[in-house]
């Protein structure tokens, strides 16, 4: 099994080390063959709007789409969530709309607001997340069929997901963080190799050539 | 997030959108582009903030701005304005021969320039977030930004094979603070994100400071004094991304006009050298 993370441009190696800490294998993706075999894809930290260009120049909006609708995961880290929503703030046009959701570019405003935060993200357990957040988006809408994964003191979310697909407005790799990407390993492994819940797989105490 | 970008040195909000259409991931907004600045001589100056601010407007990319080497006034100003990053640069007049900014003391980023492994992690203890090489801006000749950028990363492979006991007279040599020298030692990498800048001119010549280690890189005169802007800011920006891929480099190279015409350094003396600037 391995994860493509998006090269075009911006924080993608972060990525990578961090996958490779944790014994999963990358592919750094900057054309479309880059996609094949891989079960699952990285939008890193960059710039969204030199990316979309980018990722149009190649081609790779299209097989990007397919590899999301297969049901594999996609993960996005700050511009990769401005990648992955349905609606953009300032009316720009979506890239993948796989998100129900709204954001803000530079929601803290421009690079004078970078700054760091701890905060809960109870899907991942009781420890807190260490966020950074640099020219960071906000989620400003999130809708019925997503989940929030994760808000500020304040209320403001800042990680989501709906099925597949996984967005934080943070940068987790900067931050030495490795649940989520653990978390994307390992439906990553399940979408290669469906498991529980499909009904492929025989109850232990279920005979063989015998259906109960 | 700028890494493994192209910044672009604007001078209208014009350019700054054809910077944003090709894909920079910033621009530099200022008055003259270093060979304008270098061709005109007298003293350079930080941009009038009216223009900055009119190039903020333009785009939605980062806005970096230059203050001259310890104007820390003119940082002071540009920071108001709310610009994104502030490069102390040695391509304006400086204004101190002996103390850069303190960094520290502003909330916005600076990058900095460096021909060395010592003046980058002094510019780093200094408070700076990004740095860059500083090449020969304005000369369209990229062989200063090779020389800088392959010392830079072989002093920093030289402090990952010494021993502990030999980075205190490492840091002394180096001229630079203990604790940084042990850190890169330890690590392997600059402590902040590591640019090229001065002298490139070709989608060839990003691919090459790229190749060898660059993390992104700067564009100053190349791109708006070449014959073809558009096309070669676009062709400039898919090498950086492609670097490693040779076909799409030939392919993003062809039919670009001509290039800037630069200056061999030979030609340039002593005294007008940029990089120099800066300690």
């Amino acid at each position: 099994m391995k994860i493509g993370v998006l090269a075009v441009q911006g924080a993608f190696i972060e990525h990578v080390r961090t996958f490779r800490s944790i014994g999963v294998e990358t592919v750094e993706v900057r054309l479309p063959e880059h996609l094949e075999g891989v079960s699952g894809l990285v939008l890193p930290g960059g710039e969204s709007t030199a990316q979309r260009r980018l990722i149009d120049r190649w081609g790779l909006r299209a097989p990007i789409e397919r590899l999301a609708e297969s049901g594999a995961p996609i993960f996005g880290t700050c511009a990769g969530m401005i990648l992955l929503s349905r609606e953009i703030s300032g009316g720009e046009e979506p890239v993948f709309p796989l998100l129900d959701v709204s954001v803000e570019r530079n929601a803290f405003g421009r690079q004078l607001d970078s700054f760091e935060a701890d905060f809960d993200v109870p899907m991942l357990g009781t420890q807190p997340v260490h966020g950074v957040f640099i020219r960071a988006p906000i989620v400003d809408r999130a809708g019925p069929d997503v989940d929030v994964l994760a808000r500020l003191d304040d209320g403001r979310i800042v990680a989501v997901r709906q099925r597949n697909v996984i967005a934080t407005a943070f940068h987790p790799e900067l931050a030495g963080e490795t649940r989520f990407h653990r978390l994307v390993a390992t439906m990553a492994a399940e979408h290669d190799d469906p498991g529980e819940g499909s009904g492929r797989r025989h109850h232990p105490t279920r005979r063989a050539g015998r259906s109960a | 997030m700028l890494k493994g970008g192209v910044i672009m040195d604007v001078v209208t909000p014009d350019h700054a959108r054809i910077a944003e259409d090709a894909g920079a991931v910033a621009v530099m907004a200022l008055e003259r582009v270093p060979s304008d600045i270098r061709a005109a001589g007298g003293v350079a100056r930080m941009s009038d903030p009216s223009m900055v601010e009119g190039i903020m407007a333009a785009v939605s990319i980062p806005v970096m701005a230059k203050a001259r080497i310890g104007h820390f006034v003119e940082a002071q100003i540009l920071e108001a304005l709310g610009v994104d990053y502030i490069d102390e640069s040695e391509v304006l007049t400086p204004a101190d021969e002996a103390n850069h900014i303190d960094k520290h003391a502003f909330k916005v980023p600076f990058v900095c320039g460096c021909r060395n492994l010592g003046e980058a992690l002094r510019r780093v203890s200094e408070g700076a977030a990004m740095i860059r090489t500083k090449g020969e801006a304005g000369t369209g000749n990229v062989v200063e930004a090779v020389r800088q950028l392959r010392t830079v990363l072989a002093e920093i492979r030289r402090l990952a094979a010494m021993r502990d006991d030999e980075l205190f007279v490492a840091a002394k040599e180096l001229q630079a603070p203990y604790e940084l020298v042990q850190r890169v030692a330890r690590e392997g990498v600059l402590p902040v994100v590591n640019f090229v800048a001065g002298g490139i001119s070709t989608p060839a010549d990003a691919a090459l400071v790229m190749q060898i280690g660059a993390e992104g890189v700067f564009v100053g005169s190349g791109i708006f004094k070449s014959e073809d802007p558009a096309r070669m800011a676009n062709a400039i920006v898919q090498a950086t991304t492609h670097y490693d891929d040779p076909k799409i480099l030939a392919e993003v190279s062809k039919g670009l006009g001509a290039p800037m015409r630069g200056i061999p350094l030979e030609a340039i003396p002593e005294g007008e050298r940029l990089a120099v600037r800066g300690w």
